[in-house]
């Protein structure tokens, strides 16, 4: 199996090494746990000359990405990277990167928000990102880590999407986990991804204001624009994953499935516990005879609805694994909540039903995917009348 | 060969994730797939540490650590016997120890007649050679001498790759040496 050029990477390396491949010009970041190995490695480079970039020390994340607006609206390409309560400090200007229209791409190590603080992985983090304007995906292996960087700059500086993209992988269980990667060379890299301002930039000869007053007369069209762009930015996707696949050979779809093409079952599921998920599938359910297949999420927003709901129309019972909260919503688990509405508004009646699991780190093991499947299998003959109205907390002490 | 989990047990500063993403990388250049994590968020100096290698001709999906693992590596000899250790390990399994006593003791010691045992005196090889007990490469030779799972030199391979090159003869030298003097019982 041992392919060609693979090297034991973590997914923080990995990341590294695409961002390297990239030949961004600058980098500005500040540590976080899980994050911080990916910028370590990058200094790395640039300290040895293999990369050219110029790294920006900040003195809080907030800086980290109002540095990288100004870097990206100078015509830079720029990479910044960061995690949990550095997100949360990013969040003011996360919206005015979108915005502006600045195709920056940010790598995330997915980690739980305090209080209390608790440094370990689940998705609270990416899912407070979901309505900032960002292209967001989420990877589950450490090569598609990797390739995710080099697919978010092709998307994220095409000229009919120019918005910012955030690649995610699980803290620890991927950034900090060592797997073979087929790492993507420099040269290549910038066949796929030519260096070439796409984008309005700042230009002293032709002086412009970038990010100034929006009044009542004119905000509503920008947000508008913003929506018809994260629509094209789904198009794109769809284009630069076809090109990726000729050109290296690996195929990334908005949506993964597995082991679907007979199942009448199916978990929805977003990152690493995607990989327990279908190894639950291979050594447990299908031995016991369960057409059980699994509905990974890649890309996140845009949310691939379409897709998933033609493929969910067809199943007997489908569970949606969360791996954060929206405290006091309707629906439990964010990704849950979109699926509901994709379901709604295309008239799917399969009942779905939600899992919340692995808050803060807590491994989802064997016995919480069987506890979900069980719940799932229940609801086989059911209507959506019969869904529970509150998600099931799997894997907590009541 | 099918899987084989190995979990490591050490101290903060002796090495064990280090050896774990060793004996991956080594795995991998052998042809198989391999994945290496560390117990998270323990990175203290002097703390208990968990490291997590997982060895497969199939690929690898599941992310979570390893709870019957083939083989457990104990690179402090003081947390020889700790049920903490042995937890898990599965009935033919391997108990790889960094320990002065031989693998009959510590098989009375841990009481499981179920699992084979090999001891190395990996502390007093590290001290030889670094003049700090730095145990990692010792007990991946101790591992790979009881276990056969990988190829000495494909070790080696990752040694060079991952160090710097001062270390690289030194941690070979100790590699070679606990390869060695490794004695077990089966």
């Amino acid at each position: 199996m041992a392919g060609k050029k693979k090297l034991p990477l973590s997914g923080n390396t990995a990341i590294a090494y695409a961002v390297k491949a990239a030949d961004v010009d600058v980098i500005s970041a500040y540590p976080i746990t899980p994050q911080t190995t990916i910028v370590e490695k990058l200094t790395e480079f640039v300290a040895n000359g293999e990369l050219d970039a110029e790294v920006i020390h900040v003195e809080s994340e907030h800086s980290a990405l109002s540095a990288a607006v100004g870097a990206s609206a100078a015509g830079a390409r720029v990479f910044t990277a960061s995690s949990s309560q550095g997100i949360a400090l990013m969040y003011e200007i996360m919206f005015i990167a979108s915005s502006m229209r600045l195709p920056i791409v940010m790598a995330m190590a997915t980690r739980a928000l305090s209080a209390p603080i608790n440094i370990w992985n689940d998705h609270s983090d990416f899912m407070a990102a979901s309505d900032t304007g960002w292209v967001m995906m989420m990877a589950h292996t450490n090569q598609e880590a990797h390739d995710d960087i080099i697919l978010a700059y092709k998307i994220a500086e095409h000229p009919d999407v120019l918005l910012p993209v955030i690649t995610a992988i699980d803290g620890y269980f991927m950034s900090h986990t060592i797997e073979p990667v087929e790492p993507i060379e420099r040269e290549e890299a910038l066949k796929f991804i030519p260096k070439k301002v796409t984008w309005s930039v700042l230009d002293p000869d032709n002086p412009v204001t970038m990010g100034p007053l929006g009044t009542p007369e004119w905000y509503y069209e920008f947000k508008r624009q913003q929506h018809e762009a994260m629509k094209k930015a789904r198009e794109v996707f769809d284009e630069a994953t076809k090109e990726f696949e000729k050109v290296f050979g690996r195929r990334y779809e908005p949506v993964e499935y597995f082991m679907m093409d007979d199942a009448e079952y199916a978990l929805v599921a977003m990152g690493s516990v995607a990989g327990n998920v279908k190894a639950y599938i291979v050594k447990e359910a299908r031995k016991r005879g369960i057409k059980l297949g699994l509905i990974r999420v890649k890309l996140f927003r845009p949310f691939p609805a379409e897709e998933i709901m033609e493929v969910i129309s067809n199943l007997k019972a489908v569970g949606v694994i969360d791996r954060a909260l929206a405290f006091g919503s309707s629906y439990g688990g964010p990704l849950y909540g979109d699926i509901l509405s994709a379901a709604y508004t295309r008239g799917v009646d399969t009942p779905i039903v939600n899992f919340v699991a692995g808050l803060g780190g807590r491994p989802v093991t064997f016995r919480d995917i069987k506890a979900m499947v069980d719940a799932t299998l229940a609801l086989d003959g059911k209507t959506r009348k019969d869904v529970p109205k509150e998600p099931y907390f799997i894997g907590v002490r009541e | 060969m099918g899987r084989f989990e190995i979990r490591w047990h050490g101290r903060g500063g002796m090495g064990a994730v280090t050896a774990a993403e060793l004996t991956a990388m080594a795995a991998v250049k052998t042809g198989y797939y391999a994945v290496a994590f560390p117990e998270f968020g323990a990175e203290r100096r002097g703390a208990p540490v968990k490291a997590y290698t997982r060895i497969d001709d199939e690929p690898i999906y599941e992310k979570t650590p390893i709870e019957e693992p083939d083989a457990v590596v104990v690179l402090d000899s003081s947390m020889v016997g700790q049920e903490a250790v042995l937890h898990g390990l599965k009935s033919g399994g391997w108990y790889i120890a960094n320990t002065a006593r031989d693998p009959e003791e510590v098989r009375k010691i841990i009481g499981r007649d179920d699992v084979k045992v090999a001891t190395v005196n990996a502390t007093k090889l590290a001290m030889e050679v670094f003049k700090a007990p730095i145990v990692n490469t010792a007990m991946i030779g101790a591992l790979v001498a009881a276990t056969g799972i990988v190829p000495l030199e494909k070790v080696e391979e990752a040694v060079r790759d991952r160090f710097p090159e001062r270390y690289v003869d030194p941690n070979i030298k100790l590699l070679r040496q606990a390869y060695e003097s490794v004695r077990k019982v089966v």
